[in-house]
């Protein structure tokens, strides 16, 4: 499945703005996207499983709030990271 | 995340300056009469404090907080000339007493540990807690002897931010005679001891004054903002309190108030102090103005060092070269020392000045500016 991947991630994946990742729940998909991509997982989500502030996932285009989410290998996938601050 | 520094390895005598928006390194000549400004690395990321090994030539680790992608802590094994990031970075281990604040923030404090434990490094976060590497800083485990101590909730209010910039755990101190022998302060309990490496803490917070609560001398519920420990004589401990500056001699476990004997128009508030690394009698601090709201900005807008060379018994203003009036602060971690004779002190300034006085601090001059914040300076010595 294509991820998008945010230009604040691309230091992750070698610049990287879409890559592939595999699994059948959003939670899934980032530990995969963290196997092939060391750390990468860690930047969006705590070590409480809770998304960062300003992280946000799309699943065809609606923001999801629930990483159990179930996907599919048709689905889009896009990780944005909103900026703040000064 | 892995990175290069424009410059490749740093050599000889070189200030570590973290700042709000980067790191950058001051690299000095051999005779300390020229410093050339290098960097920055982590260009946009928030980096809290960059120190370099003391028990090798070529280790460095630098606290991380990468705008909204939280904490991490950076290494270099090769003198800052290329980093990668820690493989685990701080994270807390599952809460076990219903803490509000259950994840790591920012990690905040570094220090080397002791000189027995090549490759053991200790982490301060926020909100307060305490990390341990045994493979210079790639993996991080939580200190559990703190992290999950029954008394955390109540020790740091749940982890609530404490100042501005979060709630830190700070001045990690180990006693260069015994590993297991370990201070650290947090900004709403004060100072901690441990004699077993971290296993059990208790309070060191005698002779400490909050002096705007109703009880003065609380337990706990004090605001150390910079605790140091004489290298040479780890009896001695200095600390510039937000309500004074203090010294405590062991085994005593009081503290005194040397910061009744700054003038009194000048007061004894601030964040930083460093003491000489030869001499336990003597320390500079950087006052602030801590009265109506705190605007944190030298007193009268005068900046000046003051420097002890007696225990705190006098204080000398030391102001020479620092042009006034002016209306910044410096930071806790953002003031330093080098090894050298006579010695240099360092600070930098949160209007992202870079100050040198290299003769005890006796006359300053100006290494940098128009850099970021500086959140904090340290002092390394590469190899040349």
């Amino acid at each position: 499945m294509k991820i998008g991947i945010p230009s604040v991630l691309a230091s992750y994946t070698d610049g990287a703005r879409s890559v592939e990742a595999a699994g059948d729940t959003v939670a899934a998909l980032l530990h995969d996207l963290d196997r092939r991509y060391p750390g990468i997982r860690f930047r969006m989500v705590d070590e409480r499983s809770r998304l960062r502030p300003h992280v946000r996932i799309f699943l065809n285009g609606e923001v999801l709030r629930d990483l159990a989410t179930p996907v599919q290998n048709n689905d889009e996938v896009v990780i944005m990271q909103a900026l703040s601050g000064g | 995340m892995s990175g290069n520094v424009a410059g490749g390895r740093l050599r000889g005598l070189t200030l570590l300056v973290a700042t709000k928006k980067g790191a950058f390194f001051i690299v000095s000549s051999p005779d300390r009469s020229t410093f050339e400004l290098q960097g920055p690395a982590f260009l946009g990321h928030i980096i809290h404090h960059v120190i370099a090994d003391p028990r090798d030539s070529h280790t460095l680790l630098a606290a991380a907080r990468t705008g909204h992608l939280g904490p991490t802590v950076f290494r270099s094994t090769d003198c800052g000339a290329t980093w990668e990031e820690a493989q685990r970075p701080p994270a807390f281990a599952p809460a076990r007493d219903g803490r509000r604040k259950d994840a790591v923030e920012s990690v905040f404090w570094l220090t080397p540990g002791h000189a027995s434990e090549p490759g053991v490094w200790y982490a301060g976060t926020s909100p307060e807690g305490l990390f341990r590497s045994e493979d210079a800083g790639a993996h991080w485990e939580p200190v559990a002897g703190w992290n999950d101590h029954e008394k955390w909730i109540e020790w740091t209010g749940d982890g609530e931010r404490a100042n501005p910039g979060g709630s830190p755990l700070h001045s990690i101190l180990i006693d260069p005679r015994d590993a297991k022998h370990m201070y650290f302060a947090t900004s709403t309990g004060g100072v901690f001891e441990t004699r077993d490496q971290g296993g059990t803490w208790d309070l060191l917070n005698t002779g400490m004054m909050v002096d705007f609560q109703p009880d003065p001398h609380p337990e706990y519920g004090y605001d150390p903002h910079c605790v140091i420990l004489h290298p040479q004589e780890p009896d001695v401990l200095y600390q510039q309190n937000h309500c004074g500056i203090y010294r405590m001699h062991r085994p005593q476990a009081r503290w005194h108030r040397i910061g009744y004997n700054m003038p009194k128009e000048v007061g004894d508030i601030g964040f930083p102090i460093v003491s000489h690394p030869r001499n336990p009698d003597m320390a500079w601090v950087f006052p602030m103005d801590g009265t109506d709201v705190w605007p944190r900005t030298p007193p009268d807008n005068r900046p000046a060092v003051y420097r002890t060379e007696d225990a705190g018994q006098s204080w000398q203003r030391m102001d020479a070269g620092l042009p006034a009036p002016a209306w910044y602060t410096v930071y806790r971690q953002a003031m330093a020392t080098d090894s050298r004779h006579p010695l240099g002190v360092y600070f930098g300034t949160t209007c992202g000045e870079v100050w040198a006085g290299l003769d005890e601090g006796s006359r300053w001059q100006r290494l940098a500016a128009h850099l970021p914040d500086v959140y904090a300076v340290e002092v390394a010595e590469f190899e040349s």
